[in-house]
C-alpha cells in the first residue's frame, strides 16, 4: 500500500515491515514492551503530517479517540420501539 | 439512523487472523483502498491501541455528488484496542473530512475465539449510518446501509484471499465467507431509498 504521503513510501514500506515483524514476533509472544520501531515511526510520523497538513486533512477530526470512550456508538435495544429517538 | 450487525467466522486461529488483520491490504478486492499509514500505537498494560488512516475512492451516486463538492476521495480512520490476553481484537472506523457533512458510516468489528471451536476466529461486525441532510436522510442512510451491507461481502473475500495466501487453503473448505445478518433495523432500505429517492425526485445510483 502507498502512504497518503507520496514521499512518505519508502519510510512507510521500512516502518510497516518493522511493525509486522514485532507484532507477530515479539507482541503476539508475550513481548509487549520493547519497540524496535519506534526511530523509523518517528521519521515516517514525521512525513506523513506534513502530507496531510499539505492535502488540508481534518486532523484534529482525526485525532479524536472514539473506540473505547463514551462517544462510540452503541447497538440498537434488541426490541425497537417506534418512539425510539434514536431512530429518526 | 440505520443499524446493522453481522457476524461471521474464519476457521484460522485467532493470532494468524490478528497478524492478517494488520496486512490485510492489498488484496484482489482493495482496489478502492488508496492509501494506508499509521498515525499511532502505543501499548498499555499489555493492550495494543493503534490509530490508521486510509483514503479510498469515493463512489458517491450522482445525487450525493450534488451535496458536495471537493476531493474525490474519502478519508477513513480506523482505531484498533488489542488485548491479548482475552484473545480479542476490536476496532472502529468512521469516515472523517468532507464526505461525512452528507453521511456517517461507523463501523465496530471484534474478532474473539470463537466458543464452539477455539482454533477458530469469529466476527462480529456492527455498523451505524448516520445523515443529517435535511429532508434526505431516510434515502441516503438507507442506501449508506444498504451500500454497507453489499460491500461486507466483499471485505470477507478479501481478507479470505490474504489469510489463505498466509497460511494455505486447506483450512478454506466451507470456511464461511457469509456473513449472516440477524438484526438490522433497516428493513427493506433499498427499496424505501428507492421510494423516497423518487419523492423528492433525485437520480438513483
Amino acid at each position: 500500500m502507498n502512504s497518503v504521503g507520496e514521499d512518505c513510501n519508502d519510510l512507510k514500506r521500512e516502518y510497516d515491515a518493522c511493525f509486522n515483524k514485532w507484532f507477530t514476533e515479539r507482541y503476539l509472544k508475550g513481548d509487549y514492551y520493547r519497540d524496535p520501531c519506534k526511530k523509523i515511526f518517528k521519521k515516517y510520523q514525521t512525513c506523513v503530517k506534513t502530507a496531510m497538513k499539505n492535502k488540508h486533512l481534518d486532523l484534529e477530526e482525526m485525532d479524536k479517540d472514539i473506540l473505547g470512550t463514551e462517544f462510540e456508538k452503541k447497538p440498537l435495544p434488541k426490541k425497537k420501539k417506534e418512539t425510539d429517538k434514536t431512530e429518526s | 439512523m440505520k443499524y446493522y450487525e453481522g457476524f461471521a467466522q474464519f476457521k484460522y486461529k485467532w493470532d494468524q487472523v490478528v497478524s492478517s488483520f494488520f496486512q490485510r491490504y492489498p488484496n484482489p478486492r482493495s482496489k478502492h483502498v488508496l492509501t494506508e499509514d499509521m498515525l499511532s500505537y502505543h501499548v498499555k498494560g499489555n493492550k495494543l491501541f493503534t490509530k490508521k488512516l486510509y483514503t479510498k475512492t469515493n463512489k458517491l451516486p450522482k445525487w450525493g455528488s450534488s451535496f458536495v463538492t471537493g476531493p474525490k476521495q474519502v478519508c477513513v480512520i480506523e482505531e484498533t484496542i488489542l488485548d491479548p490476553k482475552a484473545k480479542k481484537l476490536t476496532t472502529y472506523s468512521r469516515n472523517v473530512g468532507y464526505l461525512s457533512s452528507i453521511m456517517v458510516v461507523e463501523e465496530r468489528c471484534e474478532y474473539t475465539l470463537n466458543t464452539e471451536e477455539q482454533k477458530w476466529t469469529s466476527l462480529k461486525r456492527e455498523a451505524w449510518v448516520t445523515s443529517s441532510i435535511m429532508g434526505f436522510s431516510h434515502a441516503i442512510q438507507a442506501f449508506g446501509i444498504e451500500r454497507f451491507k453489499k460491500n461486507c461481502q466483499s471485505t470477507l473475500k478479501g481478507f479470505q484471499y490474504i489469510l489463505e495466501m498466509k497460511y494455505g487453503s486447506d483450512k478454506m473448505q466451507d470456511a464461511s465467507t457469509s456473513e449472516s445478518k440477524l438484526k438490522e433495523t433497516a428493513k427493506n432500505a433499498r427499496e424505501k431509498a428507492s421510494k423516497m429517492a423518487a419523492k423528492a425526485g433525485i437520480v438513483q445510483y
